[in-house]
C-alpha cells in the first residue's frame, strides 16, 4: 500500500473512532467461531446457514464501504451478481473446479468494481447513489438480454465439484465447512484492512476529507481501492452463493438486492465489525420465516428500515457497543 | 412508402413519439425530484411509489366513485400530496440534521411499503384505465397518426413543467423557495417560516409524481411496480442533467425520452441502457452534469 512511507500520519484522534480493542475483538470471534462450526450438528440447517454466512459476507463488504468509508452504494448487487453469472458459467460450461471458478467470480468483480468505482467517486453523497444504482441497473439489463445468463431461468444445476480435488463439496457439511472458511478468510481480511494504516487514512477521508486532502492524502484514490476491495468481497460471496445454491440468476443482480445489503448493515449497525454479520443474519431469518406471506417480506423490510432511520440508527451491534461502554463508565463512577 | 437511413419513416416517426411520451415522464418526475432536492437536500426515493399511488389513486375515484379523469388530474395530486406532508411532517423532519444519506434510506423504506402493500393486493398484473372519450382517436398529421390522448400528455407536461419553471424563478414564492435553497437560516430570521415552506414544497414534489402517475394511467397499465423501473432511470435522467435547474432538467428529460425512442429504431438491444451510458459518458466528460454546478 502507497500509505507504507506514512505510517506515522496520526490516526484520527476522534473519540467516535473505536480504539483497536484486539482482546474483545479475539474473543468475540473465537465465539463466533466455535458457535458457527456447532451449529451444524445441534439442529441447524446447513444450507440456512450457508445462506446467511454468504449474506454475511456480502454485507461486510459492504460495510467496508459505508461504515469505514462514508460511501454509500446502492449497486452492489451487481459485484455479488456478477462473481455468481462467473463462477456458475465456468464450473459449469468450462469445467472449472470449484475453487478456480470462486476466483474467476471474484475476479470478474474486482474488475467490475475498478470501473464502476472509477466512475461512481467522480460524484459523492447521494450522487454516488445514484450513479452506482443506475450502474446496477445498467449490468442487471446487460444479463437479462445477453444469452449466457438464460435470462428469467439463470444458470441452473451448477456442479459443485471437489475442491483443491480432495474436498468433496456434494457432502453437506464440507461444503458448510467450506463455506465457513471463505467467510472468516473474508472476514479477517476486512478487520485486518481496517486496523491497517489504510482503513485509518480511509476512516479520516470519511471524518473530514478536506483536512485529509490537506495532509497530502489522495482522497480519491483511498476511495476507489477501498470501492474494489469492497466490490471483490461481494464478489467472493457472490461465487460463494453460487456454488452453495449451484445457482446464478438476475435475482442477484436486481436492485432490491442492493436495498437488502444495505438493510443488513443498517440494522445490524453500520461502521462496527460484528453488525452486518448480525444484520445478515436477521434479515435472512426474517426472510426464512416470512418466506410464506409473499409480498408481506417486501413491507416488514421497509417497515425495517424506516424503524431504524427514524430510531435506531447505530444497530443491533452498534447499541449493544454503546450500552456496554455505558455501563462500564458507570461501573467506573 | 418514404424511408430515412432505411428505416420506414412511420415507425421512426412512432418511436419518436413514445420517446417523447417517456421524455414527458422523466422530465416531470425529475422535475419533482429536483424541486424537492434544492430545499430539502433528500433525494425522494418514494417518487417512484408516489407516482404509483397518482395512478391508483385515479383507478379508485373511477371504479368506486365513479370520478373521471379531469376530476383525478386535480384530486390525486392533492391526496397523494397530503400524505407526502404527513410523511414530511411525521419522519423526514427529524432528518435534516443528519447525513443525508438516511433521508435516502428512509424514503427507500417507504417505497418498499407502499410498493408491497399495493402488491398483496394488486399483484404484479395491471389494471387498466379506460381512457376518457374525448381522447378518442387521432390527428391526422399527414405523414403520421398522432393519438389525440399522446398528444394531450405532451402538452399538458410542457405546460406543468414550464408553470413550475415559472413558479420558482419569477414569483415573489419562489424566490422565497430561491433564497431558502442557499441559506435558509438568512431567510428565515427575515420572519419567513422556512419549515412549513420546506413541508409544502416536499407536498409539491409529491403531488408532481402523482400527477405524472394519473398521466400515465390511461397509457401504461395501473400496475404496483410501474414506479419501480422508472425512478431508476430517472435517477440516471438526474445525474445526466444535474438538479441545479429546473430548465436543465426539463429539457434533459425530454430529450433523453428523445433518444432512447430513437435507439429502439436503430439499435433496439440497447434501448434499456443507453441511457446509463449517456450517464456514464457524461460522467467522464462532465461529472458535474449538463446542468449542474458541483455542491
Amino acid at each position: 500500500m502507497a500509505t507504507s512511507s506514512k505510517v506515522a500520519i496520526p490516526a484520527p484522534a476522534t473519540p467516535a473512532a473505536e480504539p483497536p480493542e484486539t482482546r474483545g475483538f479475539r474473543i468475540a470471534t473465537l465465539i463466533f467461531v466455535v458457535a458457527l462450526a456447532v451449529a451444524p450438528h445441534v439442529g441447524f440447517y446447513p444450507v440456512f446457514l450457508m445462506k446467511a454466512l454468504c449474506f454475511a459476507l456480502f454485507a461486510c463488504a459492504f460495510n467496508l464501504l459505508l461504515g469505514f468509508g462514508g460511501l454509500l452504494s446502492f449497486g452492489h448487487a451487481m459485484f455479488l451478481g456478477t462473481a455468481g453469472y462467473v463462477t456458475a458459467y465456468t464450473a459449469k460450461s468450462w469445467g472449472l473446479s470449484p475453487e478456480l471458478a470462486i476466483l474467476a467470480g471474484t475476479a470478474a468483480s474486482t474488475a467490475l468494481g475498478a470501473m464502476a468505482g472509477a466512475l461512481a467517486i467522480r460524484r459523492q453523497g447521494i450522487y454516488f447513489a445514484m450513479i452506482t444504482l443506475a450502474l446496477s441497473q445498467m449490468v442487471f439489463f446487460f444479463y437479462l438480454q445477453t444469452p449466457f445468463t438464460h435470462g428469467e431461468d439463470g444458470i441452473q444445476s451448477v456442479p459443485r465439484g471437489k475442491m483443491f480435488g480432495v474436498l468433496d463439496l456434494t457432502q453437506p457439511l464440507v461444503m458448510y465447512y467450506v463455506v465457513l472458511t471463505i467467510f472468516m478468510l473474508g472476514f479477517l481480511l476486512i478487520y485486518r484492512v481496517i486496523h491497517s494504516p489504510f482503513g485509518n487514512v480511509l476512516k479520516a477521508i470519511r471524518d473530514n476529507e478536506p483536512r485529509a486532502i490537506s495532509l497530502g492524502y489522495d482522497a480519491d484514490r483511498f476511495m476507489l481501492i477501498a470501492f474494489v476491495l469492497s466490490a471483490g468481497l461481494a464478489g467472493l460471496a457472490g461465487a460463494t452463493k453460487a456454488i452453495v445454491f449451484q445457482l446464478a440468476s438476475l435475482t442477484d443482480v436486481h436492485w432490491t438486492m442492493s436495498g437488502e445489503v444495505v438493510l443488513m448493515t443498517l440494522l445490524g449497525g453500520m461502521g462496527t465489525i460484528f453488525g452486518p454479520v448480525a444484520g445478515a443474519f436477521a434479515i435472512i431469518s426474517i426472510e426464512n420465516y416470512f418466506a410464506g406471506f409473499g409480498q408481506w417480506v417486501t413491507v416488514l423490510t421497509g417497515v425495517i428500515f424506516v424503524v431504524c432511520v427514524l430510531a435506531f440508527r447505530r444497530g443491533i451491534v452498534g447499541e449493544l457497543g454503546a450500552w456496554w461502554t455505558r455501563r462500564r463508565n458507570t461501573r467506573r463512577g | 412508402m418514404t424511408e430515412i437511413f432505411g428505416v420506414p419513416v412511420q415507425a421512426l416517426f412512432g418511436q419518436l413519439l413514445i420517446g417523447l411520451i417517456n421524455g414527458a415522464f422523466y422530465a416531470m418526475m425529475s422535475l419533482g425530484l429536483a424541486v424537492i432536492f434544492g430545499l430539502l437536500n433528500i433525494i425522494n426515493f418514494t417518487h417512484g411509489a408516489q407516482y404509483m399511488m397518482g395512478a391508483f389513486c385515479a383507478f379508485f375515484l373511477l371504479e368506486l366513485a365513479g370520478i373521471g379523469y379531469w376530476w383525478s388530474l386535480l384530486i390525486a395530486p392533492i391526496v397523494v400530496g397530503i400524505t407526502g406532508i404527513i410523511v414530511e411532517r411525521t419522519m423526514l423532519s427529524r432528518l435534516y440534521k443528519l447525513d443525508h444519506l438516511y433521508g435516502l434510506l428512509l424514503t427507500f423504506g417507504l417505497a418498499l411499503i407502499v410498493q408491497g402493500l399495493f402488491t398483496n393486493y394488486y399483484g404484479s398484473s395491471g389494471q387498466p384505465y379506460r381512457l376518457p372519450d374525448e381522447f378518442a382517436g387521432t390527428f391526422n398529421l399527414g405523414f403520421m397518426f398522432l393519438p389525440k390522448y399522446r398528444a394531450w400528455v405532451i402538452v399538458a407536461s410542457l405546460l406543468v413543467c414550464l408553470g413550475t419553471w415559472y413558479l420558482t424563478e419569477r414569483t415573489r414564492l419562489g424566490s422565497y423557495l430561491r433564497a431558502a435553497t442557499e441559506n435558509a437560516t438568512v431567510v428565515q430570521a427575515f420572519g419567513i417560516n422556512v419549515p412549513r415552506m420546506v413541508t409544502l414544497t416536499y407536498g409539491f414534489g409529491v403531488g408532481l409524481a402523482a400527477f405524472a402517475g394519473v398521466m400515465a394511467a390511461p397509457i401504461y397499465q395501473v400496475n404496483p411496480q410501474m414506479g419501480a423501473n422508472l425512478i431508476i432511470v430517472v435517477f440516471a435522467v438526474v445525474v445526466i442533467g444535474g438538479m441545479g435547474s429546473i430548465l436543465g432538467a426539463i429539457v434533459t428529460g425530454f430529450g433523453l425520452g428523445i433518444i432512447e425512442g430513437l435507439t429502439k429504431v436503430f439499435y433496439p438491444e440497447a434501448s434499456n441502457t443507453v441511457i446509463f451510458v449517456i450517464m456514464v459518458i457524461v460522467l467522464l466528460i462532465k461529472p458535474a452534469g449538463l446542468f449542474g454546478q458541483e455542491r
